[in-house]
């Protein structure tokens, strides 16, 4: 048979078979080694799984569409550098589902706001942008002081998280595990039994939305936007050590 | 004429994609109004009036998938049953199938979009749907292939003609795509939220191999597709280059899918990643300037009718601007343009110049050619085909314009050091410098929406003239009848 296009054109199984073989080779090729070259996810210590409370934070941040306004990822360049800090890493993302380093800066990059500014100047900021960034375009969110946290669900959440690859843990095997990895301080809020203990302890810890008698949505997402970009100890590192990885 | 008409009718499923052409001008309205809202919330931000359901980061994935899926879909629904049909001369398969592809695809955006109002989203963009509609949408779109498939096994020609091509190249890698992107695990049975599969880099890079290939087989292929039945049919002459058509088909089917990694530039996305993708973007360019030229040449010999036919200026434009925003796109595409562009609204600009110039005027352009058919008459008003493809080119060029002030605007000054080498502005200083250019983005939606309103209009009056008309018709038969009985 002489091969032409119109042998294709005359028979939709194989024009079916052709074009799945040529749509899926750029997919694999691109997709597939990010889970099995090393050097994708650098080696750095001090990033571990968020608490309930911070999860629950950043669910509501994914709830309120922040990701399209607000980036999560700093470039190499000396003007990020200046503005925001050290550029992200893959590590410092890795247990984030989804992922929230978004496209658009239509408002500054959140990466590493945590410990920018105080709690209050972040609850006063949600809650009326336009109170401390006069110029800000940003909506006010005045619910989230207002609505009370729902977290009946944490538990849930975190088992679904552990399921797809998040090591929160549930048996004493899983705990031991996670004291090895992130030392017991972390590894006890990792324990999905004691998840809702732990995100009232937390939640009253400190004066997260100014009021401790109550616990409500802005507490969790300003425990969240407070450990963004946090976790790794940048001096710990020779300024060479995360460029082997790129 | 009536009669053969008639028997069109008779032979295919015109019905279903009665239904779909309708829709996609709603869910266009509908879409495109959200979009000029949000557009005005960030020019003057009191407009969000502290209403959680209305704010920007709730409305704009309402706006996307209105847009995106409600109008870009439904029109591709309605032009590919069309297409296949007439192009096979086949009735379409199974039309309980047809239908459910109906009213699933519709109340899955409904229900999606109401859900982002009240914050039910996964937060992937273009991929914000929950989980039991990721679901839905799986099934609708088995259903869709099957009656596609189905219906071009009943072809009576032994050739596949190319539009087909094109929309079976994006049905496919929809399928593909859809799946892999919406692999997650719920918090509950009864939940609406679930948890991504994929994790930090990965993520990323399954995000923008679903994004950008959402933009490339559901906003490019397919329209490809609807260029390839409905341009030659309304310039009355056949295709440029067959071969041409072949050429830029493979190439695009098989390059879309690597560049994806280029909406990851300088992240902590590997850089071998995002240089490949960069690399097969700007190769690119070949195959997406082959469907260019290959539609627009089909007009080789019948350049006049751009003189006399607005509908033939909607689609010659909306070739010129898939042929710009394919050129801007791999510029982008570069890391040294894309340091800049990424994260601004050049990217938006962008992205609209595509959907806005490309898809919506290739999509206007073809609804006009089909509704009267479908409903075997004449348009309303070609003058108003006139005012509305003037008020959506002026609507788009505002558009881009714009953006390209605000966009290249802030990259400058956020990049922008001072004499001492410290950061020269503030970010709230590029915020302030962005209103006005906003401003007339938002002028620029209004022109737009306002278009879409003139072609609803149109629309409905035309589809309102059809039915009087089939009423006379149909009394006079009556009548007739009656007489012939007597």
């Amino acid at each position: 048979m002489k091969l032409n296009h119109e042998s294709i054109e005359i028979n939709a199984g194989l024009m079916i078979v052709l074009i799945m073989l040529a749509i899926s080779i750029g997919g694999l090729v691109e997709i597939v080694p990010l889970y099995y070259i090393d050097d994708t996810v650098e080696k750095v210590e001090g990033v571990r799984p968020y608490t309930p409370l911070e999860q629950r934070g950043r669910d509501i941040y994914i709830r309120e569409g922040c990701y399209t306004c607000h980036s999560q990822m700093i470039r190499p360049f000396r003007d990020e550098d200046m503005r925001y800090g050290h550029y992200s890493l893959a590590a410092e993302s890795k247990y984030d589902h989804p992922f929230q380093w978004g496209s658009k800066r239509t408002g500054p990059d959140l990466a590493r706001v945590g410990g920018k500014y105080s709690n209050a100047w972040h609850t006063q900021h949600l809650n009326n942008p336009r109170d401390v960034v006069p110029e800000s375009i940003m909506p006010n969110y005045p619910w989230l002081l207002k609505n009370d946290l729902d977290y009946a669900d944490v538990a849930d959440r975190m088992r679904a998280l552990k399921m797809v690859g998040v090591p929160y843990s549930e048996t004493d095997e899983e705990y031991q595990a996670n004291v090895q990895e992130f030392g017991a301080d972390v590894a006890e809020m990792l324990d999905i039994n004691k998840a809702e203990a732990n995100l009232i302890a937390q939640a009253q810890s400190q004066d997260w939305d100014g009021d401790r008698t109550r616990l409500t949505e802005m507490d969790a997402i300003v425990a969240y936007l407070q450990v963004l970009g946090t976790m790794v100890d940048f001096s710990k590192y020779d300024e060479g050590y995360f460029a082997e990885f790129r | 004429m009536a009669h053969g008409a008639v028997a069109a009718n008779a032979q295919y499923n015109y019905d279903i994609v009665k239904k779909f052409a309708i829709m996609a001008l709603v869910w266009g309205v509908l879409g495109m109004t959200a979009g000029t809202y949000i557009a005005a919330e960030l020019a003057f931000p009191f407009l969000n009036f502290d209403i959680a359901q209305i704010t920007f980061g709730r409305l704009r994935p309402a706006h996307t998938t209105m847009v995106i899926f409600g109008f870009g879909g439904s029109a591709l629904f309605a032009t590919s049953y069309y297409v296949v049909q007439r192009t096979s001369q086949a009735q379409l398969y199974s039309p309980q199938l047809a239908t459910f592809t109906f009213w699933g695809w519709q109340i899955a955006i409904l229900v999606g979009v109401i859900g982002y109002l009240n914050g039910i989203t996964e937060g992937k963009e273009y991929a914000e749907f929950p989980w039991y509609i990721d679901l839905l949408i799986a099934v609708v779109w088995v259903a869709y292939l099957v009656v596609y498939v189905q219906t071009l096994r009943r072809r009576s020609q032994p050739h596949i003609y190319v539009a087909n091509w094109f929309y079976l190249s994006f049905i496919l890698a929809t399928a593909i795509l859809h799946i892999f992107r919406n692999l997650s695990v719920p918090v509950g049975m009864f939940h609406p939220e679930s948890y991504s599969l994929y994790a930090g880099v990965q993520d990323a890079m399954v995000q923008w191999w679903y994004g950008h290939n959402a933009v490339g087989f559901f906003l490019t292929a397919a329209f490809l597709g609807m260029m390839y039945y409905f341009v030659p049919k309304q310039a009355g002459r056949p295709i440029y280059s067959y071969r041409l058509s072949i050429i830029h088909f493979w190439a695009l089917s098989f390059m879309y899918m690597w560049v994806g990694g280029h909406h990851l530039h300088w992240t902590a996305l590997p850089d071998w990643t995002s240089s490949l993708a960069a690399a097969f973007s700007i190769l690119l360019l070949l195959p997406s300037w082959g469907g260019m030229i290959n539609g627009i040449m089909t007009l080789s010999g019948a350049w006049d009718k751009l003189r006399t036919d607005p509908i033939m200026l909607f689609m010659i434009t909306a070739l010129s601007f898939y042929g710009m925003s394919t050129f801007e796109g791999p510029m982008m595409s570069l890391k040294s343009v894309n340091a800049l562009s990424h994260y601004t609204d050049w990217t938006v600009g962008h992205v609209h110049s595509g959907a806005l110039g490309w898809v919506a005027m290739i999509s206007f352009g073809s609804l006009y050619h089909l509704i009267p058919r479908l409903w075997e008459t004449k348009l309303y008003s070609q003058k108003l085909v006139y005012v509305h493809f003037w008020l959506a080119t002026i609507g788009v060029v505002l558009y881009i314009a714009s953006m390209w002030v605000s966009g290249i605007g802030q990259g400058l000054m956020l990049r922008a050091f001072d004499d001492y080498g410290n950061l020269a502005y503030t970010f709230i200083e590029s915020v302030t410098f962005m209103h006005w250019p906003l401003v007339v983005r938002m002028l620029g939606g209004m022109f737009f929406v306002t278009g879409i309103l003139t072609m609803a209009f149109n629309i409905a009056m035309t589809i309102r003239a059809a039915k009087a008309e089939q009423a006379a018709i149909d009394a006079k038969i009556a009548a007739k009848m009656a007489q012939a009985g007597a």
